[in-house]
């Protein structure tokens, strides 16, 4: 009886919603949904960027246990809430691009597992490190959070950088490369790039949510890790022209579109400007923008692929190729306007709620 | 047995789902109680109804974050091993998820920092408000869940269609006819077309008809986990002898939602056997251990299974029972569709589902009769002084645990060799019509071929098809040991430090800071460290307080 009530009630609003549900074509769906998974990332990159930072940073930038405790609190209510947006991108891939979802994840086998022990080790350390009240306990969980930070970020970096070159497809789009082929210098480096990114990115908003002695010694490690971060941007940016000069060809197609790297380059300048200057949350807002630049030129870059096969290119995976079928696109777009407005609402209402200095209370971790 | 990617990568699914199941069915109960305390609190203005929340809510979040750090590993599964079930049923089961993540996940996540860290910085109404949220979040996610599962056990909504796709030259770029459009054709591997499952009723997938049945009973079962979760502790406090009146008073609201889950939970059980019996037989079969199919069917209580030979050694059954329980046939005699009718390549391993089944069906039982006679010593006024009672409920969470896991068990392992179930063909009346062997038949897809021909597959996929094809055996028996290594120290400092909770109590945490000063050695306050405040008021740093 309930159950026909339900029916009911869901044909009733399947007949009546349809005016919400743009009449698009599948191609044009598809493309869509290539430009709201570039929405889902950067999302994630941004957010779940700088506390994957603090993590990096974690073990190098404090003295006793009550700045370490302040250090993992900064992110204590917010880091869980970030990491929604990998899970939901990944939710939206599977939806939206079940072939690519299917030929990524299997093609990263072993380095995603490692990526997944990465991430539970990073989530239980700040559960669990401040629980007991020992040096020793204390210390691995602070090690292990630092760990579980940094590979998890070297391989997004990895992850990346590979599918910047392309994998090795066969017609069925399955994997037929070889772990050494992903280990390769190229996608290494951008590994280490996404790594000092995100410290640079994190010591910032460290700088912002502390005070005192430990804000002026972050203030260090900002510039330190800035540098680097300049130093390997610099780097990788050539090594990209040179090692696949294809990733500019979307680009030279649109070249309206070069306006996002020349202001990426102004954004990775303004960082250092905004700091010196003490406006440190203008400086934050450069780096999310560079991070935010990093996702959408990647996108950028394999478009009109989700993964461009590097063997043989007509057995590259396209957007539309990739895509599930016109209803499905559509219904997920329903399912994403309605959600996307209540997602951010969320978001604002508990970084508002925990906005301001971070403060240890008998609540935190 | 082949130590093959299927068979590696069907453990792997099942040690780390069985490991992340430990922890939704607690937090989705434990939430309904949180929600009851704020309101209490809200409502009499009662510290202690606060003081008790802020405990359990300390109790959830652990167990809160080990199920989030435990469950992206169940999202990014399904590419890394079975990428080939992904390709078929991403268009379905990935939007179910993809939803999970929208409208679940991030009300949980989002509200659960408020909950937790917010005690002191939102009011009592605003903090009230997000127990609400987070105790929404977890059934929404279970709800999302559940009907992509349901979906693989009973589909609806959906269709099974032969995929095209455009092609694509040697230089990466689209092919185009002379008219200058994109060349697109059925897209054939090895002269057979690929297929995948594509929504054709989003609402009609959703509301599938194993849906309704299946939700009821998993959310149940979170209830009835939850609530013995919280017995437990309780009833070792009222044991000890400490914090009784908290004790007594969790204790009593836990028992009244422990009694009304405990008994829908066996209704709500009974139809969906039912339901089970009309879309998937051959499942129920396995779980009754059933192979005749004419004549009354016995309800098997108790036995060996013996697959090969088609019987039950040393059975102990109900004449007609299972006649009765599945058509409600009050005769005990109607027929009803065993092993037999089913081809041998189509029937599920079946000691795993027999004994899973009857595991959960005997602690269901056993959950009625403790609570009821809980319930009658409560009333009596006697019930504190059961010593033997009160024991009992400390181990039973262990039952509840087990319960939950082996419903799960009989209803995965129930399904095989399907990782998509087929519908059973039906005549008009409903019964099954039978292939000139005299099995019953699953529905197919016919496709017909550009010349002609017509290539026909099952309306579903086969366990054995969905594995990743790209993945290595070695490489899954090596993420095995790894999973394995990370789950056993998780679960460890999990026991270690839940057990430092129960240890310091719902009491204010003056005694931890007495103890601080007292104790010394490796491990040494029990429960959260003091706050530095009152550190400092005893003239120690941090740092000393800990030598």
């Amino acid at each position: 009886m309930m159950h026909q009530a339900l029916q009911s009630a869901t044909q009733w609003l399947s007949q009546n919603l349809q005016w919400m549900l743009p009449d698009l074509s599948r191609e044009t769906l598809a493309l869509i949904w290539f430009l709201l998974l570039a929405v889902l990332l950067i999302g994630y990159a941004i957010l779940d960027g700088f506390d994957l930072g603090v993590g990096i940073l974690h073990p190098f930038l404090t003295k006793d246990d009550h700045e370490r405790r302040l250090v993992m609190n900064s992110i204590g209510p917010l880091w869980d809430g970030n990491e929604v947006w990998l899970v939901t991108f990944g939710g939206a891939l599977f939806a939206a691009f079940p072939e690519a979802y299917a030929t990524v994840f299997s093609a990263f086998y072993l380095p995603f597992m490692l990526l997944l022990c990465a991430l539970i080790l990073r989530a239980v350390s700040l559960e669990f490190r401040s629980k007991v009240y020992s040096e020793v306990w204390r210390r691995v969980w602070d090690w292990l959070f630092f760990a579980g930070s940094a590979l998890a970020t070297v391989l997004f970096g990895v992850a990346v950088g590979n599918l910047l070159q392309g994998i090795a497809l066969d017609e069925h789009y399955e994997f037929v490369g070889s772990l050494t082929d992903l280990a390769n210098p190229y996608a290494l480096v951008v590994g280490v790039l996404a790594v000092a990114a995100f410290a640079t990115h994190g010591s910032i908003y460290l700088y912002l949510k502390t005070e005192g002695d430990l804000q002026e010694r972050i203030k260090l490690v900002v510039w330190r890790s800035y540098f680097v971060f300049a130093a390997l941007y610099f780097g990788v940016t050539i090594w990209t022209a040179y090692m696949v000069p294809q990733a500019a060809n979307t680009l030279n197609e649109y070249p309206y579109l070069w306006v996002v790297p020349a202001l990426n380059v102004l954004a990775v300048l303004n960082i250092p400007r905004a700091f010196a200057l003490g406006s440190e949350g203008y400086a934050f807002f450069s780096s999310s923008c560079v991070i935010a630049a990093f996702v959408f030129l990647f996108m950028v870059a394999v478009f009109p692929f989700l993964v461009p096969a590097s063997n043989d290119p007509s057995n590259s995976l396209s957007i539309v190729n990739a895509a599930s079928s016109r209803i499905t696109l559509r219904i997920m777009l329903l399912i994403a306007g309605l959600g996307m407005p209540c997602v951010l609402t969320y978001t604002a209402v508990i970084y508002w709620t925990f906005r301001g200095k971070v403060k240890l209370d008998e609540t935190s971790y | 047995m082949e130590f093959d990617t299927v068979f590696l990568s069907r453990i792997q699914f099942a040690l780390t789902i069985m490991f992340h199941y430990l922890f939704p069915p607690l937090t989705i109960g434990m939430g309904i109680v949180l929600v009851y305390l704020g309101a209490m609190f809200l409502w009499t203005k009662d510290k202690a109804y606060e003081q008790a929340q802020k405990f359990w809510t300390k109790v959830f979040g652990l167990n809160f974050a080990i199920g989030v750090a435990s469950g992206i590993v169940m999202e990014f599964q399904f590419g890394t091993n079975w990428a080939t079930y992904s390709r078929f049923v991403g268009d379905v089961f990935g939007s179910a998820l993809a939803a999970e993540g929208i409208f679940a996940f991030f009300l949980e996540s989002g509200f659960l920092a408020v909950l937790i860290f917010g005690w002191n910085r939102v009011g009592p109404k605003m903090h009230f408000f997000s127990t609400c949220m987070v105790a929404m979040g977890s059934i929404f996610s279970s709800v999302w869940i559940v009907i992509a599962n349901s979906w693989q056990q009973t589909p609806a909504g959906s269709q099974i269609v032969p995929m095209t796709r455009q092609v694509l030259d040697e230089n990466g770029q689209l092919l185009r006819d002379a008219a200058g459009d994109v060349v697109t054709e059925p897209w054939y591997i090895d002269g057979v077309p690929v297929m995948r499952a594509e929504v054709t009723d989003f609402w009609a997938m959703v509301l599938n008809p194993s849906t309704a049945h299946r939700l009821t009973h998993v959310l149940l079962g979170c209830f009835v986990m939850g609530s013995f979760f919280i017995l437990s502790i309780c009833a070792w406090y009222i044991l000890k002898g400490r914090h009784v009146d908290f004790a007594k008073r969790s204790f009593v609201g836990a028992l009244i939602l422990a009694t009304i889950s405990s008994f829908t939970i066996a209704v709500t059980g009974h139809r969906q056997a039912q339901n089970v019996y009309q879309h998937q037989p051959a499942k129920l079969a396995t779980f009754e251990g059933h192979f005749d199919s004419d004549g009354p069917a016995d309800l098997t209580l108790f036995g060996i299974p013996d697959a090969e030979n088609e019987k039950v050694h040393y059975e102990v059954a109900i004449p007609g029972g299972l006649s009765f329980m599945v058509h409600d046939d009050l005769a005990f005699e109607e027929p009803v569709i065993g092993l037999g009718k089913i081809r041998p390549e189509d029937r599920p391993p079946i000691w795993i589902p027999f004994l899973a089944w009857r595991i959960m069906v005997g602690a269901g039982t056993f959950f009625i009769v403790l609570t009821i006679a809980s319930c009658w010593f409560l009333w009596r006024g006697t019930l504190f002084e059961k010593r033997w009672l009160m024991w009992t409920y400390v181990f039973n969470v262990l039952l509840a645990v087990a319960a939950n896991q082996v419903g799960w068990i009989a209803a995965e392992v129930g399904r095989q060799p399907w990782i998509v179930h087929p519908a059973v063909v039906r005549d008009a009346a409903g019964e099954p019509i039978l292939d000139d062997d005299g099995f019953i038949q699953y529905e197919k897809v016919v496709v017909e071929m550009p010349d002609g021909t017509e290539i026909s597959r099952h309306a579903g996929l086969r366990t054995d098809d969905g594995v990743s094809k790209a993945v290595a055996a070695e490489h899954v028996a090596a993420s095995i040991v790894m999973f394995t290594f990370i789950y056993l120290l998780l679960g460890a400092v999990w026991l270690f430090v839940l057990n430092r909770k129960i240890q310091a109590g719902p009491e204010p945490p003056e005694d931890g800071f007495a103890k601080a000063k007292k104790d010394s050695g490796f491990l040494k306050v029990a429960g959260d460290a003091p706050p530095e405040s009152r550190l400092a008021e005893a003239g120690l740093s941090p740092v000393e307080a800990d030598q």
